[in-house]
């Protein structure tokens, strides 16, 4: 009972998420659907899921939403889908249905209360070792993007990040010394009117 | 009508895949499409657990659940990046201003 009043709420704050205008709002509501999740995977018996999905996907996910957002701004844009609405509603529904009935249908009869074989650790480390070193990759890709989210508003587009920079030093030391020159010969231009 | 748990995952699975699915054909602001691959990959990630426990291989559907987390949150890393970079050179987050080829 309570997992499916708890799925029913997830697959509403979803809808929400979908529909809140701003940005900050959708996120809230995104973290609200990976709580729910969490606490459904709790039930299902899956702890150190729900514990993960729980601290990463309500915790870290959402706070990278919310500093993303507050860089790049929540601006509202003008009405419109990319797709016609009347189709993307028909095509949802057709999808919903399809993969209901599918799924639904063609259940496999559950072994319920089936002994766990082995320990999550052993599965984990000496079953899934491939998988560890997956995600190792990934990880260390997702630190490189998160570099490119903190990365500078202009990066060059050729040559080192140090010939950019000496670049902009040299034209705005060439504007300050027209600068100069200006009030110099404003200053010249006024002692030979008086 | 009395439904098992794994019924009532799948029926889970099925709505958050159908909202995540609408999301991703309506949605024109980057960020809100990263936030609607995130309810697909919160629909995956229970569709894996619900799987693990009917059949029996719970610590199976975790350890693969666990790698689907860390995929997701490593994808929504690299979107959100994208987003910020997109918005800073070309100063909108829409798809459709930001299409560039002409047919």
């Amino acid at each position: 009972m309570i997992p499916s009043f708890l799925i029913v709420v997830a697959v509403i704050f979803a809808i929400q998420a979908i529909r809140a205008r701003g940005l900050i709002p959708s996120a809230l509501w995104l973290a609200g659907v990976s709580a729910l999740t969490a606490q459904v995977l709790y039930l299902y018996g899956a702890h150190m899921v729900a514990v993960i999905e729980l601290s990463v996907g309500t915790g870290l996910v959402t706070v990278l939403f919310v500093l993303a957002i507050n860089i790049a701004g929540d601006t509202p844009m003008e009405p419109g889908w990319i797709v016609p609405l009347p189709f993307a509603i028909g095509i949802s529904l057709v999808f919903l249905l399809v993969l209901g009935y599918f799924v639904i249908s063609g259940l496999p009869a559950p072994a319920a209360g089936a002994p766990a074989a082995s320990v999550f650790s052993e599965v984990f480390w000496q079953g899934r070792g491939l998988d560890v070193l997956v995600q190792l990759v990934l990880i260390f890709s997702g630190v490189l993007g998160f570099l490119g989210l903190l990365a500078e508003a202009k990066a060059p587009l050729g040559g080192s990040l140090a010939e950019s920079v000496i670049s902009g030093r040299e034209l705005e030391m060439k504007a300050l010394e027209q600068q100069l020159q200006e009030g110099n010969e404003e200053q010249e231009g006024k002692g030979s009117l008086e | 009508m009395n439904l098992s748990p794994f019924t009532i995952a799948l029926i889970g699975v099925v709505g958050l895949l159908s909202v995540g699915f609408y999301g991703m054909l309506v949605s024109r602001n980057l960020i809100k499409l990263v936030v609607c691959l995130q309810l697909l990959a919160k629909a995956a990630i229970l569709a894996l657990v619900a799987a693990g426990q009917a059949a029996g291989k719970m610590n199976l559907g975790q350890s693969l659940a666990l790698t689907v987390i860390v995929a997701d949150t490593i994808v929504a890393v690299m979107g959100i990046a994208l987003g910020v970079q997109i918005r800073r050179r070309t100063g909108t987050l829409d798809v459709r201003k930001l299409s560039s080829l002409r047919g």
